[in-house]
Formats: C-alpha cells, sequence, structure tokens
C-alpha cells in the first residue's frame, strides 16, 4: 500500500520525483527481513517507557513542573520517549545504514550514474527514515493515549512534532555520515547519542543540574525537542516551543545542505 | 558527422596528479568505441567523466550535443553504466535489480516490470529472478549489471572493463551479448586491457597512455601502423638470449630481446625462420604467428608493470 501511495503523493516532475525514487527503492527492500528492525525500533521507546516511566516511576511517584503543577513520573518521561525514539530511529537510518550504503554497498555509485543527483539521494533517504519515525510515534502515541499519559487531541499535536525531530536529527545524522571515515568512529556517535538521551530532560528536569550545565543541555538538540514534545503532552504552548521549531527547522535545513555538499564532493569526484 | 561524444583538450586533475592529460575523441552513432590502456592510464577517470559523474576539469566535453556541467541528470536518463566493480543493490533480488533501477529513470512501474523480464531474458537470467545477488557468480553479476544499464533503453553503453575476472565462458556469453546491442544499434564504450576483447568488439579504438592518447583507429588499421604482419618468437636454450639478438641482425623490421625469447616482427614469418636456420642457429622452439593488438599495446606503452 505504501509503495503506491508514498511516490505519488510526492511526485513532482523532476528532483521530488527522483527523491522518491529513492525512498521507494528502501519500501522495496522491506520484503526482508527488514521488519525485524522495524519492530526492535518500536520496542525501544515502549520498554523504557514501561522500564523507567512506570517502574522506576511508581518509586519516585509525582514530580513538579516548571510551572509548578505535578505530573505522574510516567507522564512526565513519556513525551520525552517519544522525541528520542524519533531522534534514534532518524539516527540510525541515516548513520549506520545510510553510512553502509555509501561506503560498502556502494549503492549510490549505481544511482548516480542515473538522473538522480546527490542531493536527491540525501532527501529520499530522509523521506524514508521519516516513514519510519512516523510508524514509530505513531504506534507511540497510541500507547501514550491508552494509557492515559496524553489526551488524543494532544497526541494528534504530538505527531507532526516528531516528524519535524526525526526529519531534523535525520539530517544531522546524514552530515555526520559524510564527515565520519571508518565503523569504529560510530561508537563516538552512539555515546553522543546515549549522553543527549540521558541529560536532555528526558528523565530529570534541566533544572536539577548545575547552571552551567544547564546552558550546554538547553542548547543541544535533544533538549529542544524534548521540551516541544512535553508541552504539546502536557501543556502550556508558548514562545519557547516557537523556538524549539525554528531551533529544528534550522538544523533541517544546514544538515541537508551540507550532506549534498558533501556527498556530491565524496561521489562526483 | 553524428558525433555523440566530443572531446577536444579534455583534463581531469585530482590536487597535484592529473588522471587525464588533454585528450580528444569523438564517438559516431552505433560505433563501439574502445579506450585501451595499462591500470592508470585514465581510461576510468574518461569514463566517469562521460558519465557525468565526474566534473572535467578543463577543456571541452559534448555528449548527445549536451553539456555535461549543466545537463549532467538529462544526459544520464540516456547512458548506460556499466562500471568496473558491480554495484548491484544485494538487499533486492535481481529482478528488483532492474525495476527499481528503472523508476530512478522514472519509468513507469508497469513498464519497469516488463522491461526486467525482457532484459533477464536477454542476458540468460530468467530462472534466477527471485533469487539475492549475493550467491550469483561473477558472471551472473556481471550479465545482470549490464542487463540493468540497459533498463532505461540508453542511446550510448558505457562499459568499463566489461569482462575483467570473467571465466572464459562467462567472457564469450558477454561479448556475444554486447554484440547483439550493437546490431541493435546501441553505441558502446568501453575500456580493457584485453586485446583480444578489442579486437572481437571495437570498431575503433584508442590507446592511452599516462593520460594522453598515443594512437588511434580500427584494430586492423593500428596493427598495419605499428607492427609487422607477422612475428617469429624463437626461444634458444641458452641462459641469455642476448647473445642471439647480434646473430639474427637484419631479420624482419625489429627485434626485441626479452628475458626467455626473442621475438621477431616480420612480414613473412616462414621466410624469416628459414633464414634462421640457413645461418645455422638452433632455436629450442620455434613459433609464427600473427601481428596482434597485444603487438602494438606492448610497443606503445612499454612492457614496465605499471600499478
Amino acid at each position: 500500500m505504501v509503495t503506491l501511495v508514498l511516490p505519488r503523493l510526492v511526485s513532482f516532475e523532476g528532483s521530488g520525483r527522483r527523491a522518491a525514487s529513492v525512498t521507494e527503492r528502501n519500501i522495496n527492500t522491506l520484503r526482508s527481513m527488514y521488519w525485524v528492525v522495524l519492530v526492535s525500533g518500536f520496542l525501544e521507546p515502549v520498554l523504557y517507557l514501561f522500564s523507567i516511566g512506570v517502574g522506576v516511576g511508581g518509586l519516585i511517584g509525582d514530580i513538579a513542573l516548571p510551572d509548578g503543577r505535578l505530573v505522574g513520573y510516567a507522564e512526565f518521561v513519556a513525551p520525552a520517549m517519544l522525541a528520542a525514539s524519533a531522534m534514534t530511529g532518524a539516527l540510525s537510518e541515516t548513520t549506520f545504514n545510510f553510512f553502509g550504503k555509501m561506503k560498502f554497498m556502494r549503492l549510490y555509485e549505481g544511482i548516480l550514474a542515473t538522473p538522480v543527483r546527490p542531493i536527491e539521494i540525501a532527501l529520499g533517504e530522509l523521506a524514508w527514515a521519516m516513514v519510519r519515525g512516523v510508524l514509530y510515534s505513531s504506534a507511540f502515541l497510541v500507547i501514550m493515549v491508552a494509557m492515559g499519559l496524553t489526551t488524543p487531541g494532544r497526541a494528534l499535536a504530538m505527531l507532526p512534532a516528531a516528524v519535524l525531530i526525526g526529519f531534523a536529527f535525520g539530517a544531522l545524522g546524514m552530515t555526520i555520515s559524510t564527515l565520519i571515515r571508518s565503523w569504529q568512529e560510530f561508537d563516538l556517535i552512539f555515546s553522543g547519542q546515549f549522553a543527549l538521551f540521558l541529560f536532555s530532560g528526558t528523565f530529570v528536569p534541566a533544572t536539577a543540574y548545575p547552571q552551567w550545565l544547564r546552558w550546554v543541555i538547553e542548547v543541544t538538540p535533544l533538549y529542544r525537542s524534548v521540551d516541544l514534545a512535553r508541552a504539546l503532552s502536557l501543556g502550556p504552548v508558548g514562545w519557547t516551543q516557537a523556538l524549539d521549531v525554528l531551533y529544528l527547522v534550522a538544523l533541517l535545513g544546514l544538515g541537508l545542505t551540507v550532506a549534498g555538499r558533501r556527498m556530491t564532493g565524496m561521489l562526483c569526484k | 558527422m553524428d558525433s555523440l561524444i566530443h572531446a577536444r583538450g579534455l583534463v581531469k586533475r585530482f590536487g597535484d596528479f592529473t588522471a587525464v592529460a588533454g585528450i580528444d575523441v569523438d564517438v559516431r552513432r552505433g560505433e563501439a568505441f574502445g579506450f585501451l590502456g595499462p591500470n592508470g592510464a585514465g581510461k576510468s577517470s574518461t569514463m566517469r567523466m562521460i558519465g557525468c559523474v565526474s566534473p572535467p576539469t578543463d577543456g571541452v566535453l559534448q555528449i548527445l550535443g549536451m553539456d555535461p556541467r549543466r545537463d549532467g541528470p538529462k544526459i544520464r536518463a540516456k547512458l548506460g553504466v556499466c562500471p568496473q566493480l558491480d554495484n548491484l543493490d544485494i538487499e533486492l533480488t535481481v529482478r528488483e535489480n532492474l525495476s527499481t533501477y528503472a523508476r530512478f529513470f522514472g519509468i513507469p512501474r508497469k513498464v519497469a516490470r516488463q522491461r526486467a523480464a525482457e532484459l533477464l531474458d536477454f542476458v540468460q537470467l530468467s530462472e534466477r529472478g527471485d533469487s539475492k545477488v549475493e550467491p550469483l557468480s561473477g558472471g551472473m553479476k556481471r550479465r545482470l549489471t549490464i542487463a540493468r544499464a540497459l533498463v532505461n533503453e540508453p542511446e550510448i553503453v558505457l562499459l568499463d572493463e566489461p569482462t575483467t575476472g570473467l571465466d572464459p565462458q562467462a567472457r564469450h556469453l558477454v561479448w556475444e551479448r554486447l554484440f547483439r546491442l550493437k546490431q541493435q544499434g546501441v553505441t558502446l564504450v568501453l575500456t580493457t586491457h584485453y586485446m583480444d576483447e578489442a579486437e572481437q568488439l571495437c570498431d575503433r579504438l584508442v590507446v592511452m597512455d599516462g593520460g594522453r592518447i598515443v594512437a588511434e583507429g580500427s584494430p586492423r588499421a593500428l596493427i598495419e601502423q605499428y607492427s609487422t604482419r607477422e612475428v617469429v618468437e624463437l626461444r634458444f636454450a641458452a641462459e641469455s638470449q642476448e647473445p642471439y639478438s647480434e646473430k639474427l641482425a637484419g631479420l624482419g623490421e625489429r627485434l626485441e630481446v626479452l628475458p626467455d625469447r626473442i621475438l621477431l616482427y616480420v612480414f613473412d614469418g616462414d621466410a624469416a625462420v628459414a633464414e634462421v636456420q640457413r645461418r645455422s642457429l638452433a632455436p629450442a622452439s620455434v613459433l609464427v604467428r600473427r601481428s596482434s593488438l597485444e603487438d602494438v599495446f606492448l610497443h606503445l606503452t612499454g612492457r614496465t608493470l605499471v600499478d
């Protein structure tokens, strides 16, 4: 079904069509064992939600939001898990998989012999990372609503936010992939990603840290993402969230530009 | 003249290294054109420039009347590329490799499926259509790569060393398919360092060495110009072949002493052998053969190993 609908939705002549053909190629690979990857990507945030949100949350009890309201710990953690899973999904597709396709499968060399251009490959891969991301996010939001952690209306507002978060991290991941030289360096990315996951106001409000660390934390992309998702889930939404959106859009634009340039430099020597 | 590929003073530099040092090439519609040369001669760099994936550093390059710097996607839509190393999609089946690739050209799904079936038939892989790429033999992968290069019904097919690494059966099958393409009017441009391949397939070729073109013409014309009609290979039992070169003086147009044998480039091989016997030199073995493109190639590019 997705094979039929998606490419048609983005079927502009030229660039859009060519980028969609790259996305379509990825959809075709789904017929193999790829669904295993998809299932694991969905399970991860759910496991965190249950073990930490519900399990550890039972010990912690309620937690105070910046405006003084008290919410259950699971309610506090759930939107952060949504943001984090959007990040993880986008990064795993655009770092590990993207790097492998570029360097080892030499997939893009073949594609570049066709009318498709490097920036269109980047766009197509990013769109694919988003297809994955939307699947994860939707499933997770359904669980949040079912557990009473947010309302259906708020969940609907969080879905486009999750898509934006995924797009921004996808573009970032792609840029990193074009800069990286070996598989070993991926360990660094994973460490960085894990540090973001732990400290971006996900499990503990950023106000719990010393002032200087708060500054560092508040400029990281996952903090901005968590802030956006949490505000949409628990309220209130204000100017800070407009800043979050702007930040993520800028990251997306920058990442995509750099990645497209670097790919042209590497593959079209 | 209908020149599909037109290059004048074409240059490709990578930093300080000059891969292609100013070449002039014209490829006409319907011909099979070859780039010959040892490793590092600049063949692949030239092919990548023609394939519009590598911008020329300097010079004029026109493909199908268009400028690769500006019209890359438009030109690539009409090219078929078979790279030196197979870069098939290992996550897809044999058939999907063709139909998915067709989609990159914007070919409708139905047509893509139909064409995939036809091409699998053309390269004799129909029975392996639903197999993954990985278990295929080298020859099968090469055939699939060639089929993939044809999926957009290209006007020009670029083949970078199409049969390197294949066993003789697979090579002959590939040659036969390429010959059929040529008969259908497809323009073929190929690189090779196999002389028999060039003689089999090419109407016209250029010999490249060190980024330059050192000779140009049909295989026959090149042999006539740079070699003699026949070659006599003499092997003497002695440790060194060198002392015999003096005794063979005046025989033939050119003489080449190799560590293990002496080559005499002559018009009439049998007459030369008779003369060798008259001078009562007794070689351990004698071979008279026709001059080949390999003789031309080694004469022009030298016997020194280039890596």
